[in-house]
């Protein structure tokens, strides 16, 4: 006979006793171990590639308009920031933040030989390795280990989402992945899971790793949806996945929660087909869901201590395709949003399309250069370290 | 305490197979390493049949392709269609060959075809390529390294992954002739950048036509003398491939990569590593030969190697549905799991294959493998949603992007398993049930283990036990 029915388990069924209030825990409970003004940084991945050339528009350049005839889009219909320079139309509210200055944009970021393979160049981006180079670690996975040997909590980077990114992935630590404080909150809350892991006798190294990663999960799934209860943002956001994760990450910011690093995702910019309706749809969703996490923010006195950086694994090409799209290229934009910016607006020079790769536009900015920055000036962190050597860093932070 | 032979022969099947089946649990006491080893020799011998999943109209096309107009004259659409095609295509390739893992007699054979899916890592959506290397690499998974690593360089997946039909005399791209020196056999360290240049001279000219066949394209061969690690001619590929195969680090590099996959992955002593590959080198790259110095060895079994590899997302499935037989409603499920997990076959996430050990597990990955045995035996509902794959669904909404909790309809034979342990009184149930599970040296806590048992029946107990030892940080470990 075969079986098809919930078996009865005791696993998950009982509500969480929490009798054992672990040591590191309370320790969190000491409210000087946050500073007030804790910076922190928010790296939102544009996940597909986002076609820079039609986020920040080069609204003089013939070039432009030559190579798009009908994916250009008009100096009319772009939100003009500068003489040469216009956002995309359904950013509106990245125009107000430029001109209060909160916005800054760096142009023509990306790295030598650039691979035009999606996964390949995320991997390069995420690990900040060369792109003949495969290393198992990421940028910020790194920065734990160099911020936080020795600590016992893995929350000082989370990442929005069911998985985590090898962005986050450490030789030692790890950042941690939820969906949602309580979401992570309830999967971890197994009255069995606590029980073994409260009866367990460190001794062989596996099994030991497994068991800390276990003990740190059950901890800080416990202490970040307490977190999230404390102050929980009251500003209403839109009801998008972006709006949600955003709110999240306010809420865990007004509270007294170590983390350092916010990760999320948006998707998919990969516009090989019917850009401007997809790209809208995209911007559109990300335009709100800003808008209302930056009010929030402000709303709060936060703005100040918060940097969210933008990103993509590459541009596209600066030709239009024949299906109303763009095909996968090299060098991009990246925006810089917050209250502690020292350069805003255009922080260099827009591309250049006469001198293209062929078709492709060459980087000025090695993205490196932008994290070592981010990571020494606003994570004090040693950039040096983390990232394996030295970059020049930039004043834009 | 000494290791009980039970013991022994699980990690060798977890080790040289997938682990053990629910039917061993009363052979395995008996039998010793060697003989269970010559079984799985045996069961692996035969040549493998070619798994073929390609459907019609892509087997269709590319078998009809004469000549590259007749690729040009697809429309967008067509193309389009084609690719995703492809991509559906090999889920289903990786949905056959997981149930290969999970069922098939050749348990030797699959397990070293996925130790060389992580050395060969290829990432093409072509559904054609990715069967036909799939193919190439189980069938000379157990054979002769040298034929192994002369067929997968002249796979169309693998040189159009690694560029080498750009690759032309006088316009050479070096990234085929950089990887098969740095990640298919001596590793960095044993040549230079100029035998970089001079070997990717030397692969000029290797391509595949639309049919999916190697050739030699001989007007875009370089003719040139080439010097490459010491030695001067006019060189094509396979002298390249002569070459490093004379190379002793190539057998070193090899040797210490099937050491840290199948022995243990901190990796052997120097000493050790030098004697196993000395052999490897002597017997001119012989594969089984190597398996049965690792196999038919004492240290293997040490203590030291038992229990401490923490398995791979693969692993961790292809055991729990060894273990309990079950039927799933919806295979693609696994899908899932090896996705949220961070192992999907045929997508390794570069070149390099899948880094493993420590790297499977963080926070997120590892309370779903503790929750995996319960999803699947329990149809436990569960609602996660993966990001993306840019490279497979190019802008499109995920097909398994889901905003409700999946459901899984899974059919579990529990009779079956409850009926092994016939014979066991019930007083060494519980011990009997965590040595088969387990191969970790300490278990979980006995007391909290009994909290949790249902201990109405003894159906209930065992079922229970095996899923509670299951779901714990001690079983994702072998």
């Amino acid at each position: 006979m075969l079986i098809k029915r919930k078996e009865f388990l005791q696993i998950g069924t009982l509500a969480s006793a929490s009798l054992m209030m672990p040591k590191f825990l309370k320790a969190f409970e000491k409210k000087d171990l946050v500073t007030p003004g804790n910076k922190v940084l928010i790296v939102l991945q544009f996940s597909g590639g986002n076609d820079g050339l039609n986020t920040v528009i080069p609204i003089r350049n013939d070039i432009y308009y030559r190579s798009r005839p009908k994916l250009g889009i008009q100096k009319e219909k772009a939100l003009q920031i500068t003489d040469e320079a216009g956002l995309n139309p359904a950013l509106p509210f990245f125009k107000e933040l430029f001109d209060e200055g909160s916005l800054g944009i760096m142009n023509n970021v990306g790295y030598p030989n650039p691979d035009r393979s999606h996964f390949r160049s995320m991997d390069i981006w995420q690990s900040a390795s060369d792109s003949n180079q495969y290393i198992s670690t990421g940028w910020l996975g790194r920065y734990l280990d160099a911020q936080c040997s020795g600590c016992d909590k893995p929350t000082q980077a989370l990442e929005i989402d069911d998985v985590l990114s090898l962005a986050l992935k450490g030789e030692n630590l790890k950042g941690l992945a939820l969906r949602d404080p309580k979401k992570l909150y309830s999967s971890s809350n197994e009255r069995y899971f606590k029980e073994i892991n409260a009866a367990h006798n460190h001794e062989e190294a596996a099994v030991d790793y497994l068991y800390k990663t276990l003990s740190e999960t059950l901890n800080s799934a416990d202490y970040i949806y307490e977190q999230s209860r404390r102050h929980p943002s009251s500003e209403s956001y839109p009801a998008t996945q972006l709006g949600k994760n955003l709110k999240t990450i306010s809420s865990l910011i007004f509270s007294d929660i170590n983390t350092k690093v916010y990760y999320v995702s948006l998707g998919s910019f990969d516009t090989h087909v019917n850009q401007e309706n997809q790209q809208k749809r995209l911007f559109t969703e990300l335009n709100d869901a800003i808008s209302a996490f930056v009010k929030d923010l402000k709303n709060n006195n936060r703005f100040q201590d918060v940097t969210l950086m933008t990103f993509s694994e590459f541009g596209r090409r600066v030709a239009q395709n024949a299906s109303g799209g763009t095909d996968h290229g090299t060098a991009n934009n990246m925006f810089f949003i917050g209250g502690g910016l020292k350069q805003k607006g255009l922080i260099n020079a827009m591309p250049d399309l006469i001198d293209l790769n062929q078709g492709d536009l060459k980087y000025t900015v090695d993205f490196k250069s932008v994290y070592a920055t981010l990571l020494h000036n606003w994570l004090e962190a040693d950039d040096e370290k983390v990232l394996g050597k030295k970059f020049e860093r930039m004043n834009f932070i | 305490m000494p290791l009980s032979n039970q013991l022994k022969n699980q990690h060798l099947l977890w080790r040289a197979a997938f682990g053990p089946m629910i039917e061993n649990v009363n052979q395995l006491s008996e039998v010793s390493q060697k003989e269970l080893y010559k079984i799985l020799l045996k069961t692996s011998s035969k040549k493998p049949t070619a798994l073929n999943v390609a459907s019609n109209t892509y087997d269709g096309l590319v078998k009809g392709i004469q000549d590259l107009g007749q690729m040009q004259k697809l429309t967008q659409e067509q193309k389009k269609q084609l690719r995703k095609q492809s991509a559906d295509d090999i889920k289903n390739l990786n949905l056959t060959w997981l149930s290969e893992m999970i069922n098939s007699e050749a348990q030797l054979r699959e397990k070293m075809t996925l130790f060389w899916h992580g050395h060969f890592a290829c990432r093409v959506v072509n559904i054609y390529f990715q069967q036909q290397l799939l193919n190439v690499t189980r069938e000379n998974a157990l054979g002769n390294f040298g034929d192994l690593l002369r067929e997968v360089s002249k796979t169309p997946a693998m040189l159009s992954f690694l560029n080498n039909q750009q690759n032309r005399k006088q316009h050479p791209n070096e990234n085929f002739a950089r990887e098969v020196m740095e990640l298919f056999t001596m590793g960095r360290g044993n040549y230079t950048e100029d035998d970089v240049k001079e070997g990717a001279r030397a692969f000029t000219g290797w391509g595949f036509n639309l049919r999916g066949e190697f050739i030699q394209r001989p007007f875009q061969h370089d003719n040139g003398n080439k010097t490459f690690l010491g030695k001067t001619g006019n060189f094509d590929g396979d002298d390249i491939i002569d070459i490093i195969l004379e190379q002793k680090a190539t057998a070193k590099f090899i040797t210490q990569k099937i050491y840290k996959f199948f022995v243990n992955d901190e990796g052997a002593d120097v000493d050790k590593i030098e004697s196993l590959s000395e052999g490897f080198y002597q017997s001119n790259y012989d594969l089984q030969k190597l398996m049965n110095n690792i196999f038919l060895s004492d240290w293997f079994y040490l203590e030291k190697n038992i229990g401490t590899r923490i398995k791979s997302p693969v692993e961790l499935i292809v055991g729990i549905r060894r273990l309990i037989p079950m039927e799933l409603e919806k295979p693609e499920a696994q899908l899932l799991f090896q996705k949220v997990l961070g192992q999907i076959l045929f997508y390794p996430p570069n070149v390099a294959g899948w880094p493993g050990g420590k790297n499977w597990i963080d926070s997120s990955a590892l309370m779903f493998r503790m929750r995996l045995p319960q999803i699947l035996t329990n149809s436990e509902e569960f609602l996660i949603t993966p990001k993306d794959d840019d490279d497979v669904m190019m802008g499109k909404e995920g097909v398994d992007k889901m905003s409700k909790p999946h459901q899984l309809n899974v059919n579990v034979d529990w009779n079956s398993v409850v009926d092994t342990f016939n014979t066991i009184k019930k007083e060494n149930l519980q011990q009997k049930v965590n040595d088969f599970v387990l191969q970790t040296k300490n278990s979980i806590n006995p007391n909290v283990l009994k909290r949790y048992t249902d201990n109405t029946s003894r159906e209930g107990f065992i079922k229970s036990s095996i899923i509670e030892l299951m779901s714990t940080p001690e079983y994702q470990l072998c």
